[in-house]
């Protein structure tokens, strides 16, 4: 029998709230983050809403207690949620057991070299070049790791959409091959130009409040945030005696290999990376609880998922909810995030609506749920799909 | 479990592509700029798929399809990709698009391939792979990260051939902040002089070298990858030199086993004392080559050492422009790779004779 | 017309990338998308940017250009005709 790796703590913050308390309470009251833009130094502020963090960089910056000059607002939301987590685990010493951070991003630390780069690039400025040394994903990960005091192993994931599901399952691997023996995964981004320009270059970004899984859907809304969980391994859990939230049951990352961007109509990859986890967590359909979809509003993310699910639950796929109306889709935090609702379903007891779904696609034999229900929860699903064809299955078990 | 490299696919500023020329014609290449040299890509890929490829995405994609033919391995079970810097040329290119005005005539090419796993996933487009695939973005443990996760892989029997590479490109932009920040060796004429260079920076380089690793003997494999271990900023000699022994203790070897080590040494004043540091703690006898004057100085760079050593390890002969200390040992058994990025990240691979 | 789809069709090759097309290759009928020259979603994005920057010509729901870019000809009429008016 192969060892468990069990969460210990969860930390989060997104447009929905500061911190895991005030997460929940918002995906309880049905409160979406969604809004016009406060933050973001963009000439779409009247033209497209975000799910922005509600705090300026200097107040992050306080919050987290920081002193120097010039921190990525990605760093800053991703140090405040994993040092949540590590807090949530009881963790004081990360130098006790062998332990690692393992963190997700897809812009780095786009929101300072963006107004640097485009200086040099379009006029030759040389003032603040040196900051391009804070550029690079894996800079924003160095940074986190030395305000943790995390040392003993370093890695960053960039998948696109489904990178901090994919650091999380890099986690669970490391433990269970006794690597490491607790390791703090997940994800941040922050919102940038970059991402907000780049998606509506591509045409798939609503001007309106997003409605995921909806026949009328126009589109996502951006968003940004960081989720991380601690994962400890059996021994460790022996040795404490804590008494965890979950374990990881199943994973499993896929690639459709269809499309640069767009996912396979069918929803290959979709398919096989539920698949693969199930098998690895050894349920089988009728075993899930609830799934919580990638679901981002777009016309073809949204079908092709559906698709995929039908694929694998026929008439009986179960109770499901996007919970990405409610914090826009974080990118690279959205695997970490979702992580956080998942674990919060099963300590709970309870599934999230999916705001703002009015009338179920046609072309589907099921549709998301639209209030907040108490029901059984043991086994969630979490999907995360991303460009490059890149597809992961979470499966959280209690 | 023995995990063997068994198709190997080098892309940069020497004629490696092919497979045959074994660093014995030598390019040099003048002042601190190392760029590729290019492949005859339009033998190689398809015209078609091509159309969307940058140069890193060409570069990456076709080191791995060299790789993986050399291995005659079709489907790989994944396909493990180390980037530090991604898709520069492109993130530059929607960086300008935009601008700071944010204009609205924006197509999304760029911005597509600016993402990170751009080449991972055109890979996997080309073979219509879909297994696993996962990206790395870690400074100087990008391409590491990446063959840590390929020996987990063959570890938990999740596949038999596993493709792990590393791709990071150099642009006219990337080259002018480096040197405007006073990283670069000024004044250096041939990069093969590097080590008699008395001077503080580096000359920068770039590449993609992938690799196939799988549990299967087989008499046209490379090298077996015996060993692997990253240490992230460490405080102490004594932590490099615990280091050592990561890779070292479970395959019971001594320092004095190790027949060459090839040390990612930039001719760097300020910070080459760690390699000489590093180098006390073995036998004199040893032999101690270098590889960045060969392909510069970039995040994954180790990924080119590793190529190296396992043509080292299969042809038992060291070619003669990666010698900085002789040794007369007549056999490789074990070339252990010690590389750091900036003092930052330092990495050791342990690569042995099959 | 036919001078000017001509034309239309070298531009579309630059833009588009299509490096191992020549003119001579591209029917002035042939289906661009699909099965036939295999554009897809973001050759289609491109267009209707490159029809913006060269022609001046908006098009703003991306679901129109389906019609449109359907082949070398389908585009010169739509251009013609919306230059004129």
């Amino acid at each position: 029998m192969p060892q468990k790796v069990w969460v210990t703590g969860m930390g989060t913050v997104s447009s929905i709230g500061l911190n895991v308390e005030e997460s929940f309470r918002s995906l309880c009251e049905g409160k979406t983050g969604i809004g016009p833009i406060s933050y973001l130094d963009t000439r779409f502020k009247e033209e497209y809403p975000l799910g922005e963090v509600k705090l300026s960089n200097d107040e992050l910056k306080e919050r987290a207690k920081l002193s120097e000059p010039i921190v990525s607002r990605t760093v800053l939301l991703g140090t405040l949620a994993a040092r949540e987590a590590l807090s949530q685990a009881g963790i004081s010493d990360v130098q006790e057991y062998r332990t690692g951070f393992i963190s997700a991003t897809s812009v780095g630390g786009m929101d300072i070299s963006e107004k640097i780069y485009q200086g040099f690039l379009e006029q030759g400025k040389l003032e603040d070049l040196s900051l391009m040394g804070i550029h690079d994903c894996g800079s924003t990960t160095e940074m986190m790791a030395d305000l943790l005091g995390i040392r003993h192993f370093i890695s960053t994931i960039s998948t696109a959409c489904s990178s901090s599901a994919n650091s999380i399952m890099l986690g669970v691997r490391l433990i269970k091959q006794g690597i490491l023996e607790r390791v703090v995964v997940g994800g941040t981004d922050a919102l940038t130009r970059f991402t907000l320009n780049g998606f509506n270059s591509l045409k798939i970004v609503d001007k309106q409040q997003c409605q995921p899984f909806d026949a009328n859907r126009r589109g996502l809304n951006l968003g940004e945030g960081a989720g991380y969980i601690v994962l400890e391994s059996e021994a460790l859990m022996e040795k404490s005696g804590k008494k965890p939230f979950c374990y990881l049951s199943g994973y499993s990352n896929t690639n459709d290999a269809f499309h640069q961007t767009a996912s396979s109509p069918t929803g290959d990859g979709a398919t096989r990376a539920m698949e693969k986890a199930m098998a690895l967590a050894g349920l089988k359909a009728d075993d899930i609880d609830y799934i919580n979809v990638h679901g981002t509003g777009t016309a073809n993310n949204d079908m092709s998922e559906g698709n995929a699910l039908m694929r694998i639950f026929a008439e009986h796929v179960p109770t499901c909810s996007s919970t990405k109306a409610f914090t826009g889709h974080t990118l690279g935090a959205a695997g970490g995030i979702e992580a956080v609702f998942s674990i919060l379903a099963i300590q709970n007891q309870v599934v999230y609506p999916n705001l703002f779904l009015e009338t179920p696609i046609p072309e589907h034999n099921f549709s998301p749920i639209t209030k907040l229900k108490e029901q059984k929860v043991e086994h969630v699903l979490s999907n995360s799909l991303g460009f490059g064809g890149n597809c992961s299955t979470l499966i959280f078990s209690k | 479990m023995k995990i063997y490299i068994s198709g190997m696919g080098n892309i940069s500023p020497q004629t490696t592509f092919d497979n045959k020329n074994f660093l014995d014609e030598i390019v040099s290449h003048e002042g601190s700029r190392l760029n590729i040299v290019d492949p005859p890509y339009k033998e190689i890929l398809n015209p078609r798929l091509m159309r969307r490829m940058t140069r890193i995405i060409k570069m990456g994609v076709t080191s791995a399809k060299i790789c993986l033919a050399e291995a005659k391995v079709e489907m790989p079970d994944a396909i493990i990709t180390g980037t530090a810097m991604g898709c520069v040329k492109d993130t530059e290119t929607f960086l300008l698009a935009y601008g700071s005005e944010e204009s609205t005539l924006l197509t999304p090419t760029a911005f597509i391939r600016s993402t990170h796993n751009t080449v991972g996933g055109q890979i996997a487009l080309m073979l219509k792979c879909n297994n696993y695939n996962f990206t790395y973005v870690q400074k100087g443990f990008s391409f590491e990260s990446a063959l840590l996760d390929g020996i987990l892989k063959l570890k938990e029997k999740d596949g038999e051939n596993i493709l792990v590479g590393a791709v990071d490109e150099m642009t006219d932009n990337s080259y002018g902040i480096k040197s405007h920040l006073g990283y670069l060796k000024e004044g250096i004429k041939n990069s093969l002089d590097l080590f008699q260079e008395k001077s503080k920076g580096i000359i920068a380089g770039e590449g993609s070298a992938f690799f196939l690793l799988s549990n299967k003997e087989n008499e046209n494999n490379y090298a077996v990858l015996s060993g692997l271990f990253m240490l992230y900023k460490p405080k102490s000699q004594a932590e490099i030199e615990n280091g050592i022994q990561h890779v070292l203790s479970p395959q019971g070897l001594e320092l004095k086993d190790i027949d060459a080590i090839i040390i990612g040494k930039n001719g760097n004043e300020e910070k080459d004392g760690i390699y000489d540091d590093f180098l006390k703690a073995f036998p004199s006898e040893t032999a101690v080559l270098g590889y960045k004057h060969l392909c510069g100085e970039y995040e994954t760079s180790s990924a080119f050492a590793l190529w190296m050593a396992a043509r080292m390890i299969k042809e038992q002969r060291i070619p003669k422009a990666t010698i900085i200390r002789k040794s007369d040992a007549k056999e490789l058994e074990h070339i252990l790779i010690y590389n750091h990025y900036r003092g930052i990240n330092h990495s050791f691979i342990l690569v042995s004779k099959i | 017309m036919e001078a000017f789809a001509t034309k239309l069709k070298e531009q579309i090759i630059t833009h588009l990338n299509l490096e191992d097309l020549t003119p001579e290759e591209v029917g002035l009928d042939d289906p661009l998308f699909g099965e036939g020259l295999g554009l897809d979603s973001i050759d289609a994005l491109e267009l209707i940017v490159f029809l913006e920057k060269e022609y001046g010509i908006k098009i703003e729901n991306p679901e129109e250009g389906k019609q449109i870019f359907e082949s070398v000809n389908t585009i010169a009429k739509f251009i013609q005709k919306n230059k004129n008016t």
